[in-house]
């Protein structure tokens, strides 16, 4: 199990988080003027990285706030975490 | 032709290759072993009681060349049609499950409905009792589904491809493409380049990292898969039950271990491990499924790297590279279709063109919005 360093509340077990993919996709600020296949990668498309993924985590049976996590998909190493609206 | 990736389904599109297309001027090449993915990781469900015509189309395909494949490849692959049955816990479990029963019906797949009393006589093992956490209202069961012993299907499609002439390449891993004038023109590997006319990845988990290496992006993100063994125990499960609500499924291997899987983990991975609370999730699930089976000990658990798209249906078709050719996306579920998945797949690359079975699976189902959302449908995604 993954101990994830939550930014508010430490280090905690992997089973009080949600998971939430990759982060920083942000959402398109005209998506009626995207084309069907920019909508689609909108959509569907995201990045699956062997190696280090910055991705985003929800402490939803601790303070309940999401923020980032970059951690290496290959070994499963958490590299740091950081708040939501930061950068790394 | 190179084919990237010697699990199930790579071996089986070079095995039709051969005996379809009279293709025979082909090499595997596998970074690991013959069969050391995913396909020596699953837990063997074979079925094809799909709720969407596309998937019924392409998964009873499979189910009908299964049944003749031991013949076939002149291999014994414990084959056998134990029946599949698939538990319903909620009032909405029920009729997802009789509206499956008559899609599948109107596709030719064979379906019934079973009463939690017959369920019971079909498996004495199974815990009816209303009083359980999640008690069991019925459940549909396909009697033509079952197991196979995996590794036995995959040195058997090895076999019978080497014997018509495919060459199969172990410990050599593609790091990159050649191409000229947007067309493919070979693969660079850890053992040297290959030139070929037409490539196609059959890479399961790293295909995103292959696509990646060829310029475009997959519509996949991958997961860990786990499952676990007993002891090995007398023979006291028939069949294979599968429950969506508690998601665990369970069968008896031939030797006598419980073989059960699990949902995948959350996160996306390439490690071939998960998270032990998994495990522990799953065998709550089937203990109050079996409460026979609470004085097993577990043997072994493993993990594998499944390639999941947002649909929970496969991708088989072109890519935007000319020649270049993608099978992936079977995520949890692509054991069962391991013949058709060969079978349509190297009618794909012979020809140019999609099998009729295969062409509702292209990439660009993505764009143009016709998913085949299978997710919520099919019960299960074994
Ligand atoms: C725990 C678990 C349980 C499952 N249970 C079931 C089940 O009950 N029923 C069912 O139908 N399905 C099940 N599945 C899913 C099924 O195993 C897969 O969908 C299927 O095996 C994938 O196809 P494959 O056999 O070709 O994949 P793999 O065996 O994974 O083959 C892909 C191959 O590509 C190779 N490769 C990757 N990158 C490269 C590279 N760069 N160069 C060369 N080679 C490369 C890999 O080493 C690997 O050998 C399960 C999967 C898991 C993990
Ligand atoms: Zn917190």
């Amino acid at each position: 199990m993954l101990l994830i360093p939550c930014p508010w509340c430490g280090p905690r077990a992997e089973i009080e988080y949600r998971y939430g993919g990759q982060a920083h996709v942000a959402y398109p600020p005209e998506p009626a003027a995207l084309t069907d296949a920019e909508w689609a990668a909108y959509l569907f498309l995201r990045d699956n990285p062997k190696g280090p993924f910055a991705e985003r985590w929800c402490h939803a049976a601790g303070c309940r706030r999401w923020f980032n996590v970059l951690r290496d998909t290959a070994t499963h190493e958490i590299h740091f975490s950081y708040r939501a609206g930061e950068r790394p | 032709m190179v084919i990237v990736g010697a699990g199930g389904h790579g071996l089986a599109t070079a095995y039709y290759l051969a005996r379809n297309h009279g293709i025979t001027d082909v090499a595997v090449v596998e970074r690991g072993w013959l069969g050391g993915g995913n396909m020596a990781r699953n837990t063997t469900i074979i079925r094809s009681n799909y709720l969407l015509d596309e998937s019924a189309g392409i998964y009873e395909h499979a189910l009908k060349l299964w049944e003749g494949l031991a013949e076939e490849l002149d291999h014994d692959l414990l084959f056998s049609q134990r029946g599949v049955l698939n538990l319903a816990h909620t009032p909405q479990d029920v009729r997802d499950g009789m509206r499956r029963i008559n899609a599948n019906r109107l596709n030719g797949v064979d379906a019934e409905w079973l009463t939690p009393e017959q369920a019971r006589e079909f498996c004495p093992i199974l815990n009816i009792s209303p009083d359980s956490r999640h008690p069991v209202l019925g459940g549909t069961l396909q009697r033509r589904g079952g197991i196979a012993k995996h590794d036995r299907v995959a040195w058997a499609y090895a076999g019978a491809a080497d014997a018509l002439g495919v060459d199969l390449i172990q410990d050599c891993e593609v790091t990159g493409f050649t191409t000229a004038g947007g067309r493919v023109t070979g693969v660079r590997t850890t053992r040297g380049d290959i030139g070929a006319g037409r490539v196609a990845l059959a890479a399961a988990g790293h295909t995103s990292v292959l696509a990646a290496l060829a310029g475009f992006r997959v519509p996949i993100q991958s997961h860990p898969l786990q499952a676990l063994v007993s002891e090995l125990l007398e023979p006291v499960h028939p069949c294979v039950v599968m429950s969506n609500a508690v998601h665990v499924y369970v069968s008896q291997a031939h030797k006598g271990e419980l073989v059960m899987g699990a949902g995948i983990d959350s996160y996306n991975s390439y490690a071939q491990r998960g998270g032990f609370h998994v495990i522990e999730h799953q065998m709550a699930a089937a203990l109050e499924l079996f409460p026979i089976f609470a004085r097993a000990r577990v043997l072994r658990t493993w993990g594998g790297i499944v390639d999941v798209t947002p649909d929970a249906s496969p991708v088989i078709g072109r890519t935007p590279v000319d020649g270049l050719y993608v099978n992936c996306g079977w995520g949890t579920g692509g054991f069962k279709a391991t013949p058709s998945s060969g079978w349509v797949y190297a009618h794909t690359i012979a020809t140019g063109e999609p099998h009729p079975l295969n062409a509702p699976f292209s990439l660009d189902r993505f764009t143009t919005g016709a998913l085949i959302d299978e997710h919520g449908a099919a019960a299960v995604a074994h």
